[in-house]
């Protein structure tokens, strides 16, 4: 056992780390909480590509790096920290990037890879529908193949970014005749083709950062499939444990509770009161459990075994973490934690609040927490289904 | 020992109901959230006219003279619709601290206006320090010419954009408890100025600044520097009150909660069939029977005029606790279309953590049960 960094590791984060400083002295961006969903910057995220920091782990072949899992770890870690605003890449990074590697065409790779390396290109995620959310495989959006195209018809709901995003990652039915997961195909879809509505949703916190997107008689090409015609459920199963199993799954709030903490060491009112120091150092205590549990994904990665349920396991474990710790955040600001991020005398630029709405959120997306315990029990633990 | 309502109380909780149900939809609870004045005066003189804004009062001040139990049984209502506006503000607090500590005059007067609906009060408490303790209250009022000048800075005060008098506290010399005093201000004198915060459950909490505020001497509500174990009266009944508007908004998130697990249909089946989901309900409903139990305790203690320090503590920092929980399991098992401003569940999540902080957090109160079983403080 090792629990540390090796020396080129050590440089790696040290260097990210002097990026984002000497971005946030030219007031490139301001640390916010979540803004691997809703920070959009294409400009932020150019500047991460022109670093070498998208797509490290990848093939050479294909502009990689072949770093570790954990190479990328150290990366998002620090982006995340300083709460920077790289939703724009994030996806096409964390999960459709690789996808296109596993099972897309050579086309693809060589037309999409090298512009997400760039951070030049933005994917949504179009899974869920509204009949059809944890019952993933149940969906209707359905793609009909003809001579020369697919046309595609249906409706997602929830879809992050989508009026941000250059292509969706869409799943849909390709064949309604076999059983729910042997007749769904995934596809690339340009955001832009006629026939695709993009509606927003305001969600819990007065914002827009979801989406219903229609799909009315979409003509895409054939060359949009991705990986085999109705093979997309296996295919989907990887790309739903690169999704899950990122630091984001417990740093979402991060910038929060680091500005919290430092209040805490300054403010005698509250490093004064023992049930402060017991709350703030059992979040200390239950972040790195998280951390690491996080990090032995990454680090199974490297070891080129297949993390079949530990992903689930570190984004139960995180996602419950992120909505305990915005309460606790708004606890121990008392009155103040009520106050939203235009009050005078919000304290924590109103992280707090902010932090305390979005986190609902949390333990839904990307598989809710029920789901995954499912998968933990049945797959990790051996447990008989009913 | 009796654990259920009486007739008459059934019957006010079944009126309320109704006409909560018929007067304030969920529409206008969203609507007023985005009004400046965050309420709609015609439901207000309606509310008056069925007695509610006297409901609490005695008779001979123009009130209804229900209990203090009675009025936990409305409140209760009032949480289960979200009811937005003064009224807390004006009845429990502004009304409470008069009954409490006002002069007869000013109690015919002042409670005899609120009655008819006439009259929108509130108290101005807390200050920038976020604190209920009377160490911490720091607005001056000096002796001047017979009458006092007000200075200083209350925050959090609810409801007093729209208010037509505040029960302002004030330091008036001393330290600690000692030389606190009440004093009645009218918001738009001179000196005195009102900005809104932007708070999580959208209400009308206000910074109020008093500016040489000069105030005369038939402003003073009480004696002055007596005015402290007034406001812990106020305070108890407040958390407590504030607690049955939680009773009631828990049951409501329970009720859409097992509703739509009937309902929503994934794998072919209700989600409600799913052992975790009915584990989540299980445990909501939990929540709700405790909290409604200890706080109609309380409610019932106070309403008795027994001692009831422990019990109203015990209440708030259970039900502080167990509102915001169950809250956030309604929340996981409305997944995603609980996440969106147009479904009711966020109105309820918002209003739990903004009552869960107020008159005191669950921590707050368990230091005061601390002291109530003997513990002495630390060192
Ligand atoms: C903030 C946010 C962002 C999102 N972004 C995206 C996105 O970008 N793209 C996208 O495609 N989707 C997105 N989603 C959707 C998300 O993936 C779904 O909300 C999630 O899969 C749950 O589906 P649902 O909302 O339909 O809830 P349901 O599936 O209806 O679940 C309701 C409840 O039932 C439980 N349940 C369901 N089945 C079972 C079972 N078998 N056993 C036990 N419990 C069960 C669930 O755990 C939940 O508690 C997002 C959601 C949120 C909240």
């Amino acid at each position: 056992m090792e629990f540390k960094f090796t020396e080129t590791q050590d440089k790696l984060r040290a260097e990210v780390r002097s990026f984002l400083e000497e971005e946030l002295k030219h007031g490139s961006f301001e640390p916010s909480n979540d803004a691997w969903i809703d920070g959009y910057s294409k400009e932020f995220s150019r500047k991460v590509g022109a670093k070498g920091w998208i797509g490290t782990i990848w093939p050479k072949g294909y502009g990689g790096k072949e770093w570790s899992f954990v190479d990328r770890l150290i990366i998002t870690e620090e982006l995340l920290r300083f709460g920077a605003p790289v939703a724009y890449h994030w996806m096409s990074d964390r999960q459709c990037g690789p996808c296109v590697i596993a099972y897309g065409s050579d086309e693809q790779r060589k037309d999409i890879l090298p512009r997400i390396i760039k951070g030049e290109v933005s994917f949504a995620l179009g899974m869920s529908e509204p009949d059809s959310g944890s019952d993933l495989a149940s969906l209707q959006t359905r793609a009909v193949e003809t001579e020369d195209a697919f046309i595609i018809n249906g409706q997602k709901i929830w879809t992050s970014g989508a009026h941000e995003a250059d292509y969706i990652y869409l799943v849909a039915r390709t064949d309604p005749d076999v059983p729910k997961h042997k007749g769904i195909s995934e596809f690339i879809v340009d955001l832009k083709l006629p026939g695709i509505t993009v509606k927003p949703i305001v969600d819990m916190m007065n914002s827009h950062h979801f989406n219903e997107v229609y799909f009315d008689s979409v003509r895409v090409p054939k060359s949009a499939l991705v990986g085999e015609r109705n093979r997309g459920w296996y295919q989907i199963a990887v790309q739903l444990d690169y999704e899950r199993s990122g630091l984001e799954r417990i740093m979402s709030p991060y910038p929060m509770f680091h500005m919290m903490l430092d209040l805490a060491r300054q403010e005698p009112v509250l490093y004064n009161n023992p049930e402060v120091r017991h709350k703030l150092t059992d979040l200390v205590v239950k972040f790195e459990v998280g951390r690491l549990l996080i990090y032995r994904v990454a680090w199974t990665l490297s070891q080129g075994r297949v993390p079949n349920f530990e992903s689930a396991m570190a984004k139960i474990y995180g996602t419950a973490f992120e909505q305990h710790l915005s309460h606790m955040a708004t606890q121990v600001l008392g009155l103040s934690g009520q106050l939203m991020e235009d009050s005078r005398w919000a304290p924590l630029r109103g992280l707090a609040s902010r932090s305390y709405l979005f986190c609902a959120g949390a333990t839904l997306r990307g598989g809710t927490s029920e789901i995954l315990r499912n998968i933990v029990a049945l797959r990790g633990l051996g447990l008989p289904s009913q | 020992m009796d654990l259920s309502l009486s007739e008459d109380q059934e019957m006010l909780r079944k009126m309320a109901r109704d006409f909560l149900a018929n007067e304030c939809p969920k529409t206008l609870v969203r609507e007023m959230e985005e009004d400046e004045k965050g309420y709609s005066p015609e439901l207000w003189a309606k509310m008056a006219e069925q007695g509610w804004t006297g409901l609490p009062f005695p008779e001979k001040y123009g009130g209804v003279g229900y209990s203090f139990l009675d009025l936990a049984v409305l409140l209760e209502e009032m949480g289960r619709a979200c009811l937005p506006g003064p009224y807390f503000s004006t009845v429990v607090l502004a009304g409470g601290a008069i009954m409490e500590a006002g002069s007869e005059e000013q109690k015919q007067k002042l409670l005899g206006e609120i009655s008819e609906g006439k009259l929108i009060a509130t108290l101005a408490l807390t200050e920038p320090s976020a604190s209920y303790k009377a160490n911490d209250i720091q607005v001056t009022a000096a002796a001047e010419g017979g009458g006092h000048v007000i200075n200083g800075t209350k925050l959090f005060v609810p409801d007093a954009n729209v208010a037509d008098v505040m029960v302002v506290v004030a330091r008036t010399g001393g330290q600690g408890a000692e030389g606190l005093t009440l004093f009645l201000v009218d918001p738009k004198a001179s000196g005195v100025s009102i900005t809104q915060l932007k708070t999580i459950a959208s209400d009308k909490l206000c910074e109020v600044t008093f500016d040489k505020v000069k105030v005369g001497q038939d402003a003073v509500l009480g004696e002055v520097g007596k005015g402290w174990p007034m406001v812990e009266t106020v305070l108890q009944k407040a958390a407590v009150a504030k607690c049955a508007e939680m009773v009631g908004g828990a049951q409501q998130v329970l009720e859409m909660t097992v509703n739509y697990s009937k309902e929503r249909v994934q794998f072919g089946r209700p989600i409600g069939s799913f052992q975790a989901i009915q584990h989540h309900c299980a445990n909501m409903a939990i929540d709700v029977d405790g909290s409604r139990f200890i706080s109609y305790q309380a409610a019932w203690m106070l309403s008795e005029g027994m001692p009831s320090t422990k019990e109203v503590a015990m209440a708030k920092s259970w039900t502080s606790d167990a509102y915001r929980r169950l809250t956030a399991l309604g929340h996981q098992v409305h997944g995603g279309i609980g996440f969106t401003k147009d479904h009711d569940m966020q109105l309820y999540y918002r209003r739990a953590k903004a009552a869960e902080v107020t008159f005191g957090d669950g921590d707050f109160h368990r230091d005061v049960v601390a002291s109530e079983i003997g513990l002495p403080d630390p060192a």
